[in-house]
């Protein structure tokens, strides 16, 4: 299996900002997951709930995976995930 | 502060145990604490068990209350629903609703949260408190939720929950008095279903119940505490772009400068202790068989390995203060990038640190990965990592072989160097066959990365200790039962068959004849009988080459004259000892995770598969390392 990681991740729709547009320490409401049910439940469950408030943090050399601040704790996600939390638009 | 509520004094139901014990489980979201309160609670008097049919490793310890009341706990798998989706979570789930085979429903629960999460964490007493069964809600880290400023009622919690509340913290032993009021049932009580309970309708369902969470946090006045600022100061330094990789080389490194050096002089009084008891032994002792078979059999081979004793505790006290002290998440956080270019998930990554201590643990923590195929690669490469019963092995060889020369000032010597390449080359054959597999018959899916980052915390010396007498037990019960009974084997095998009533020269007794008999196989790899004798006894276990070794030489009486590294300085030219330890980098030596893995895959299949690899694999590279080396020396 190859791994894509060097590639940018594809946006999931044109103009839908997600968790990767943001700056260290930039907060912002998460809107939806786009992912497979099994997995945005577990995500969920480390409180990444749409409403609720991220703010990115330190990464890994090389800015991937990345920690996440949400719901009082810190959670690392790689960019490929990070790309399937969307934002909610601001106006 | 008053720390516990919900004063009703109903009495535990009957025991369930046939011992006449009650069964507590200890249940919690993932880092609430379960092990720290469980070590707490239990002390020395706790044991790593198995559920008898299915075989399910977990921990279960005795609780003592007073002179002649004692109740069991059981440490649980975190989890954040009971929901299962992977194997840890399913055991959880098992037991608490008395599904588990061979072990009765627990009588009751105790729910240890993370108070600084509260309402994260307050999720999974929607689930747990509908199992029904009484239960005590321990709110933990007290102490930091009370130095970051944040704030519960308790009694306001107790009486929304219905349930007996405690705030303790695990780690300073405050209000653990009242955990322990709770285990002699004094507040104990079956907790009546709702209406007095509102649980969200679909317990299952996440965002409800995190809400069903958040308005009972808000009912209690709960206040989080403010973020963790040395955390976040510490990882400005420990993640940062530059200082980070640099300061995770500088921990590697000075990891395996100090067990090599570090753990010299303890080694060096272990051998002493035991040469010194082997003479005295030998000089009580009357001269004859008996004689013979205690100082030259068991103390020469028993002694060998429990020499290494002070190396594998020194190793053990790192990774215990690697991961209780958090750096360990931060660790998987910086290595991850190199993991998924060899196709692993992140989730691989812990399992595959605690293989550096044995594969044992880290197969069975692979339970956590939910991925079937991930999980079975994970399981075929950890033996790959070096585990502890590899040490004694090359630090014996290196010792022998190799010069102390300093490389980076006296911090790095050229022995720890040697050291650190066994365990790169061990990791790259892991991950090249991952690479493997997971381009060929392991191929799936990649799920995705999430890893909770936990604050910084002090390490415990409670804690320490507790790994380290564990770990010596361990590594004591296997010189005194394994490495024994080879060496009492060896002895005899050694002094058969008799001619003329004399036990002949060791080269023509049995173990020579099994020794030369193999040495055919083994004489590309640059190694004699001896040599092949060790390797057939290793495979019980690694480190038993080192005590055959010692049994061998004890009988020709080379090792009390010259030592076991003269001895093999002796036995060896350096391509064999390269060979030797190349080999062992990359053999399957160990029943017991031969055994581990038949259990986890149900099959002899991948084990098969996997011993096959493994020994071709070192086979190939003993062969290369034996011939190169030997071009220059």
């Amino acid at each position: 299996m190859q791994i894509p990681f060097k590639k940018k991740p594809r946006e999931a729709t044109l103009g839908v900002r997600n968790l990767t547009a943001l700056k260290r320490g930039e907060s912002a409401v998460l809107d939806h997951i786009d992912l497979p049910e099994e997995e945005a439940r577990r995500l969920m469950e480390l409180g990444f709930l749409p409403g609720h408030t991220v703010t990115p943090a330190h990464s890994a050399p090389g800015g991937d995976p990345r920690v996440f601040q949400v719901d009082g704790s810190e959670i690392a996600l790689r960019r490929e995930t990070a790309v399937r939390l969307i934002l909610r638009q601001e106006f | 502060m008053d720390d516990c509520h919900g004063a009703s004094t109903a009495t535990l139901p009957p025991p369930s145990t046939a011992t006449g014990r009650h069964i507590i489980a200890i249940a919690g979201p993932p880092n609430s604490g379960k092990s720290t309160l469980f070590n707490r609670l239990t002390g020395l008097r706790q044991k790593v068990a198995n559920f008898p049919g299915i075989t399910v490793e977990h921990r279960m310890g005795r609780v003592k209350l007073d002179h002649h009341r004692e109740v069991y706990v059981i440490d649980l798998p975190g989890v954040y629903n009971l929901r299962p989706r992977t194997e840890d979570e399913q055991v959880t789930h098992d037991v608490l609703t008395g599904t588990m085979k061979g072990l009765p429903r627990p009588d009751a629960v105790m729910l240890i949260l993370d108070s600084t999460n509260l309402n994260r964490h307050l999720a999974l007493a929607a689930p747990i408190l509908s199992l029904g069964l009484p239960t005590l809600i321990i709110l933990n880290m007290a102490d930091d939720l009370e130095g970051r400023g944040g704030k519960v009622d308790v009694a306001e919690l107790s009486r929304q929950l219905n349930a007996p509340v405690a705030l303790v913290s695990a780690v300073k032993g405050a209000g653990v008095d009242k955990v322990l009021e709770f285990l002699s049932g004094a507040t104990l009580r079956t907790p009546p279903k709702p209406p007095l309970l509102t649980l969200p309708p679909i317990i299952q369902d996440v965002p409800k119940c995190r809400d069903w969470a958040a308005n009972i946090g808000r009912s209690t006045n709960y206040r989080a505490p403010a973020p963790p600022m040395w955390t976040r100061r510490l990882d400005a330094i420990f993640l940062h772009p530059i200082v980070g990789p640099l300061i995770f080389t500088l921990v590697v490194i000075g990891v395996f400068q100090t067990i090599f050096s570090g753990a010299r002089p303890m080694m060096d009084a272990v051998a002493a202790a035991i040469q010194i008891s082997g003479q005295w032994i030998g000089a009580a002792l009357p001269e004859g068989p008996l004689r013979s078979l205690i100082v030259d059999g068991i103390w020469s081979g028993v002694g060998a390995v429990v020499v290494f004793l002070p190396q594998i505790l020194l190793l053990f006290l790192f990774i215990g203060i690697l991961e209780d002290s958090g750096y360990l998440a931060r660790a998987a956080l910086i290595a991850d990038r190199t993991m998924a270019r060899f196709g692993l998930q992140g989730k691989s990554f812990i399992p595959l640190l605690s293989a550096y201590a044995c594969a044992i643990p880290a197969i069975m923590a692979t339970r956590t990965i939910e991925n079937k195929r991930d999980r079975i690669a994970t399981i075929l490469i950890a033996p790959f990592m070096t585990c502890s019963a590899r040490l004694p092995v090359y630090t014996l060889v290196i010792a022998a072989f190799i010069p102390e020369k300093r490389l980076l000032g006296p911090f790095f010597g050229a022995r720890a160097a040697a050291l650190l390449g066994l365990y790169i080359i061990g990791f790259l054959a892991a991950v090249i066959t991952a690479r493997l597999l997971k381009s060929t018959v392991l191929k799936s899916v990649r799920s995705p990365f999430m890893l909770e980052m936990p604050p910084y915390r002090w390490p415990t010396w409670r804690s320490l200790g507790l790994r380290l007498i564990d770990r010596s037990r361990v590594f004591l019960r296997r010189a005194g039962t394994v490495i024994l009974t080879v060496a009492v084997v060896l002895w005899v095998l050694g002094h058969l068959p008799l001619s003329g009533g004399k036990a002949p020269e060791i080269g023509q007794s049995f173990v020579g004849m099994i020794g030369h008999a193999v040495e055919p196989a083994i004489r590309p790899l640059g190694f004699n009988w001896k040599i092949g004798v060790g390797l057939i006894s290793s495979l019980a276990a690694r480190e038993v080459i080192v005590g055959t070794l010692g049994t061998i030489y004890g009988m020709e009486g080379t090792s009390q004259s010259i030592g076991l590294q003269a001895a093999l300085r002796h036995e060896l030219t350096p391509g064999g000892a390269a060979a030797l330890l190349v080999f062992f980098a990359f053999a399957m030596q160990c029943m017991s995770t031969i055994a581990v893995v038949r259990r986890e895959t149900a099959g002899w299949r991948w084990p098969a598969i996997q011993f096959a690899y493994m020994t071709v694999f070192a086979y190939v590279f003993a062969f290369l390392a034996n011939r190169i080396v030997s071009l220059w020396f």
